[in-house]
C-alpha cells in the first residue's frame, strides 16, 4: 500500500486516459493549443499517451492577430520539436471589417476573433472532439463543467442539461454535426500545472519569466507594447518595467505583473505568496458578473 | 493556502520537494437542502486560503446582492456557481472544488440535497472516497440522511464523516449531539461502512472546521480538516490482481505494437504472465513503456503502455488480467442500476452498454427487484424511473469482462446510454454474472471406434464457434488423438492462434500430429505452470486490428 500514486501521478494517469479515450471513440479529434501554460501541459500529456507514436490528431490554434510575438515564435518551435500537425485559424471575416480590441471592446473582438474563429474552424474540418486545457479551478462557471461536454451542432453548452459523468466512463456519443469538448485537465489546479512543468521540465513561453518588457499603464493594468499597433493615448508613456504574465492571450488585453521572478521556482513562489488569482490579469471576465458563464453557454471555450 | 509560508520564502526548492510525494483525496458533501453543504465547503476554501483577493471582492459584492446572510459574506456564493442556481438560490448540479494543504491534495464533490437529484450524488459519489454526510444539528436524522447513506455506500464508499452542523443554533448540547450520532449508528450498521466519524460543527462560524472549537469542550476527536487529511483511504487496488483494460493499441510501424491503459487493479512487470479475456490467449509482459523511460513496475491508477513476447490478437474491448485470476467474461452481468433520466427504462429495448472495456450494445432483460432508497425494502417493478434504483440482469450482444462491483470499481461499473437521443441514462453496478460460462473449450469425447479402443478420439470442434483459443488437456490422461473440424482450420487460417495446456510431454505426439496433417506450426513453452503449444498457420501472422478498433461494434 506504500505504492500510492502521489497527487501529480494520479492527474497526469487520469488526463492520459482520458486523451486516448477520445482518440478510441472519435473520428476526427482535435487538439486546441492556445500556447499557455496549460496548453504546453495538456501537449506534453498528449504526447505521453501515445509514446512512443505521435499523437494521432492536429493541433488547432485560432489566431486573432494579436497574440504576442513571442507566443507564435514559441508555438512553431514546439510544432517542430513534437512533430504535431497545426492548423493555425484566422477569422478572416473579422480581419477584413478591421476588429481588433482597440476598435471594438475587449467583448465583441473576443466574440468574433475567438469565438467566432473557433465555430469556423471546427465547421471547417468537421472536427467531433476538440481538447481545451481549461480547469474547474479557474472560475466558477467551470467547477460544473463536465470532462466531456457536449455541444450541440450550433456549439451551445447547455449547463442545465449536462450529461452525467460518473467513475471514469465517458459518453463520447454524438449526432452529424455535434460535437464534445475534452477538458484533460479539469481536475489540475494552478499549483498542480506549475508544479508538474517543474517535475518535467516542460518548456513555456518566456513571457512567463520576468524580464524588463515596455509597457503603458491602461485601465489599471500594465499592458504590453508587442508591436507598433498599439497607439499611446494621451498621458500614456512607455515605461521599462520587470514584468512577467500569468496568463497569456491577446497582447492588448493580458496585464503582466511586476515581479523579478525570472525561474520557474520563482514563479510559483511568487504564486503561493500572492492574493490574486490568474484570471485577474484577463479583461473579459470583468465586463459583467457571470460574464463566463455566458460566454461559455455561446461557445466560447 | 494552507502551506508553509516559512518555508515557501526561505526555501522554494525545498518546498516543492516536500509537496512532491502529496497524496490526493477525493470527497462528496451530502445533506439535504440548507443543511450547509456549499456554506462548509466555501469555508473549508476560504480557510485554507484558496480563495483570492480579486474573488474575494466579487464575493462580497455578490452577497450583497443575491446572499442569504443579509449583506455579510455568503460562502455559500462561492460554490454555487451558475448564474441561474444563484438567482434560485439552490445548488442544482454537481461543482467540483479544489483545495490542499501540505499533505493533500482534495477534490471535492458538492452535490445537492434537493429530492429528485439522486442522480447528482450518485454521480459525485463514484470517485469519492469519503462523503462527508451533513445534518441540521436541529432537524436530526432525516429521510434524505438515509437515502444518502445508502446511496454512498451503494456506490462503495467506505468511509462516512457524520458532520452535525448548526452547533451555534442548539448552543453546542452535547446530549443532543450523541443522541444523533447514536441515531446514525444504528441507522448505519446494515451498511457496512468501514469507519464512521461524527463532528460537531458550524460550517458559517467556523467551529471544528479547520481549528477545534472553544465552544465543544466536550468534545475531543479531530476536527474536519484533520480527518481528512489523515484518514486512510486503502487503495487496496494494488494488492489485487492485476487488471487493465485495453483502451488503445499502439501501432506506429510493424516493430512497435503497444497496448495502453489505465491498470485498474494490481500490479505488472516484465515478465508477468498475463491473459486475454476475449481469447483465453496467454502471453508475457515485454516492456512496460512511458516517455519517461521503461518502467520496472507498473501499478494501480497508472496509464502505461505494455508490449508482449508474443504477438497476440488483442484490440480495445479485452482485458488483460493475471492468468489464475480472469475477471467474469459474460453476455448476462447481473448489476444494480440507477436511473438517471426522466425517461424510464424499457427493458427488452437495445441501450448501449459502455464499460471501462468500450461500448456493447446490450438490454435489460428483468428487474427481479426495486430497491426503495428510503426504507431499503425491495419491492416489484415493472420499469425503473428517474432516481430508481433496481437489481437487474442485463444480456450483452457480446460477452464483457467484468468483476464484481465490490472488488473494483473501474471494472464492475458500466453506463447506459439511449442509442437514439445519446443521453446517458442509467449508471450500473456489477453484482455478478447470472450463469459463469465457461471459458474452456468443451472437449467432446468420442466413442472408442472397434479395433483401436485404446487410442481415444478427442474432437475440437467447439472452439471455433466459441472463438476460444485454448484447449487444456492437463486432466487428460492416456493417448489420444485430436480431430480438427473444418471450422477449426478455417479459424486459424484467418490467423488466429490455439492455445494447447499438455499434462506432459506423452501429450505432444497428439498436437504435432495435428500440425503435420495440417500443415500447421507450433511453438513450444514451458513455464513454471507446466507445458504449452501455441499451434497457428505459419505465413498468416495475426491480423493488424488497429483500424477496425472502434470497440463499438455496430
Ligand atoms: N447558524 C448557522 N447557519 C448555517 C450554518 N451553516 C449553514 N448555515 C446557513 O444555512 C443556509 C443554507 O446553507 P447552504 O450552505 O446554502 O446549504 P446547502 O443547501 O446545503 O448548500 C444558509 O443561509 C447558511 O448561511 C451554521 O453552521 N450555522
Ligand atoms: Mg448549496
Amino acid at each position: 500500500m506504500t505504492s500510492n500514486l502521489t497527487h501529480l501521478q494520479q492527474l497526469e494517469a487520469e488526463s492520459i486516459h482520458i486523451i486516448r479515450e477520445v482518440v478510441a471513440e472519435f473520428d476526427n479529434p482535435v487538439m486546441l493549443y492556445s500556447i499557455g501554460k496549460d496548453s504546453a501541459v495538456m501537449l506534453h500529456l498528449a504526447r505521453k499517451a501515445f509514446y512512443p507514436a505521435p499523437a494521432p490528431f492536429p493541433l488547432l490554434h485560432v489566431d486573432t492577430t494579436w497574440k504576442f510575438r513571442e507566443m507564435i515564435q514559441f508555438r512553431d518551435r514546439m510544432v517542430e520539436e513534437s512533430g504535431f500537425k497545426l492548423i493555425v485559424h484566422v477569422n478572416e471575416e473579422g480581419v477584413a471589417r478591421g476588429v481588433s480590441p482597440f476598435t471594438h471592446g475587449s467583448a465583441l473582438y473576443t466574440d468574433v476573433m475567438k469565438t467566432e474563429g473557433l465555430k469556423q474552424a471546427l465547421d471547417r474540418y468537421k472536427f467531433d472532439a476538440a481538447f481545451g486545457g481549461a480547469r474547474r479551478d479557474e472560475e466558477k462557471s467551470r467547477a460544473k463543467e463536465r470532462i466531456f461536454s457536449f455541444r450541440s451542432a450550433n456549439h451551445r453548452w447547455d449547463p442545465k442539461n449536462q450529461r452525467p459523468e460518473l467513475w471514469s466512463l465517458y459518453n463520447t456519443r454524438v449526432k452529424p454535426g455535434e460535437s464534445i469538448r475534452v477538458f484533460p485537465l479539469s481536475n489540475w489546479t494552478e499549483l498542480d500545472i506549475w508544479q508538474y512543468i517543474h517535475l518535467e521540465n516542460i518548456p513555456i513561453v518566456p513571457l512567463y519569466y520576468a524580464a524588463v518588457r515596455p509597457v503603458v499603464e491602461r485601465d489599471g493594468m500594465l499592458i504590453m507594447v508587442d508591436d507598433d499597433r498599439l497607439e499611446l493615448k494621451p498621458g500614456e508613456v512607455v515605461q521599462h518595467k520587470s514584468v512577467r504574465f500569468r496568463t497569456l492571450g491577446c497582447y492588448p488585453l493580458t496585464g503582466a505583473v511586476e515581479s523579478e521572478a525570472d525561474t520557474l521556482p520563482q514563479i510559483i513562489q511568487e504564486m503561493l505568496l500572492t492574493r490574486t488569482s490568474e484570471r485577474q490579469g484577463r479583461l473579459i471576465d470583468h465586463d459583467q458578473a457571470g460574464s463566463m458563464e455566458k460566454k461559455k453557454q455561446e461557445g466560447y471555450f | 493556502m494552507a502551506h508553509q509560508s516559512e518555508l515557501i520564502e526561505k526555501d522554494i526548492l525545498a518546498y516543492l520537494k516536500s509537496q512532491e510525494e502529496k497524496s490526493l483525496l477525493r470527497f462528496i458533501t451530502c445533506g439535504s437542502v440548507d443543511d450547509g453543504k456549499s456554506t462548509l465547503i466555501g469555508r473549508l476554501l476560504w480557510d485554507s486560503k484558496m480563495v483570492f483577493e480579486d474573488q474575494l471582492a466579487a464575493l462580497e459584492a455578490d452577497s450583497k446582492k443575491v446572499g442569504t446572510q443579509g449583506g455579510a459574506i455568503d460562502y455559500a456564493l462561492l460554490l454555487d456557481g451558475l448564474q441561474a442556481e444563484r438567482e434560485q438560490g439552490i445548488t442544482i448540479d454537481v461543482a467540483y472544488r479544489f483545495f490542499s494543504t501540505d499533505r493533500r491534495k482534495f477534490i471535492v464533490a458538492d452535490t445537492p440535497g434537493h429530492e429528485q437529484y439522486t442522480r447528482n450524488m450518485v454521480t459525485g459519489a463514484s470517485t469519492a472516497k469519503v462523503a462527508v454526510i451533513l445534518v441540521d444539528a436541529r432537524k436530526g436524522l432525516l429521510t434524505q440522511t438515509r437515502r444518502h447513506s445508502f446511496l454512498v455506500s451503494l456506490v462503495g464508499i467506505r468511509h462516512i464523516v457524520l458532520a452535525i452542523n448548526k452547533m451555534d443554533l442548539i448552543d453546542f448540547d452535547a446530549e443532543k449531539f450523541r443522541r444523533i450520532e447514536d441515531d446514525y449508528r444504528e441507522f448505519a450498521e446494515p451498511l457496512g461502512f468501514s469507519s464512521i466519524t461524527a463532528l460537531p460543527i458550524s460550517a458559517l462560524n467556523g467551529d471544528n472546521i479547520i481549528e477545534k472549537s472553544v465552544n465543544t469542550p466536550w468534545y475531543s476527536g479531530p476536527t474536519l480538516l484533520q480527518f481528512l487529511e489523515t484518514v486512510q483511504v486503502e487503495d487496496d487496488r494494488a494488492g489485487q490482481p492485476f487488471r487493465m483494460p485495453v483502451q488503445w493499441v499502439n501501432r506506429p510501424n510493424l516493430d512497435f505494437r503497444g497496448f495502453c491503459g489505465t491498470i485498474a487493479a494490481g500490479t505488472v512487470r516484465p515478465g508477468d504472465e498475463i491473459r486475454v479475456s476475449s481469447s483465453g490467449l496467454v502471453s508475457r509482459v515485454d516492456r512496460v513503456v512511458t516517455m519517461n523511460g521503461d518502467l520496472d513496475e507498473a501499478v494501480a491508477g497508472q496509464a502505461v503502455t505494455l508490449t508482449l513476447k508474443d504477438e497476440i490478437d488483442i484490440s480495445r474491448g479485452d482485458m488483460l488480467t493475471v492468468p489464475e485470476a480472469a475477471p467474469l467474461f459474460t453476455r448476462h452481468p447481473e448489476a444494480h442500476l440507477v436511473w438517471l433520466h426522466d425517461e424510464p427504462l424499457r427493458p427488452g429495448q437495445l441501450y448501449l452498454v459502455k464499460s471501462a472495456t468500450g461500448i456493447t450494445p446490450g438490454r435489460v432483460t428483468d428487474v427481479p427487484y426495486a430497491v426503495d432508497v428510503n426504507t431499503l425494502e425491495q419491492k416489484q417493478v415493472t420499469t425503473l424511473g428517474l432516481n430508481e434504483i433496481a437489481l437487474v440482469r442485463l444480456e450483452l450482444d457480446r460477452p464483457v469482462p467484468f468483476d464484481p462491483y465490490r472488488e473494483n470499481r473501474d471494472t464492475g461499473s458500466f453506463i447506459l446510454i439511449d442509442r437514439f437521443s445519446n443521453a446517458t441514462v442509467a449508471a450500473g453496478m456489477v453484482s455478478e454474472a447470472v450463469e459463469l460460462e465457461s471459458h474452456k473449450a468443451q472437449l467432446a469425447e468420442l466413442e472408442p471406434e472397434t479395433g483401436s479402443a485404446w487410442t481415444r478420439r478427442i474432437s475440437l470442434s467447439e472452439l471455433s464457434a466459441t472463438s476460444l483459443n485454448v484447449v487444456d488437456l492437463t486432466a487428460e490422461y492416456g493417448t489420444f488423438i485430436l480431430e480438427a473440424p473444418i471450422t477449426l482450420l478455417a479459424h486459424l487460417e484467418k490467423g488466429n492462434r490455439v492455445l494447447f495446456r499438455l499434462r506432459d510431454l506423452g501429450q505432444l505426439p497428439a498436437v504435432a500430429l495435428l500440425a503435420y496433417e495440417h500443415n500447421l506450426a507450433f511453438e513450444f513453452d514451458r513455464t513454471l505452470e507446466g507445458i504449452s503449444v501455441l499451434l497457428f498457420k505459419r505465413g498468416n501472422l495475426p491480423q493488424d486490428k488497429v483500424d477496425s478498433d472502434t470497440g463499438t461494434g455496430i
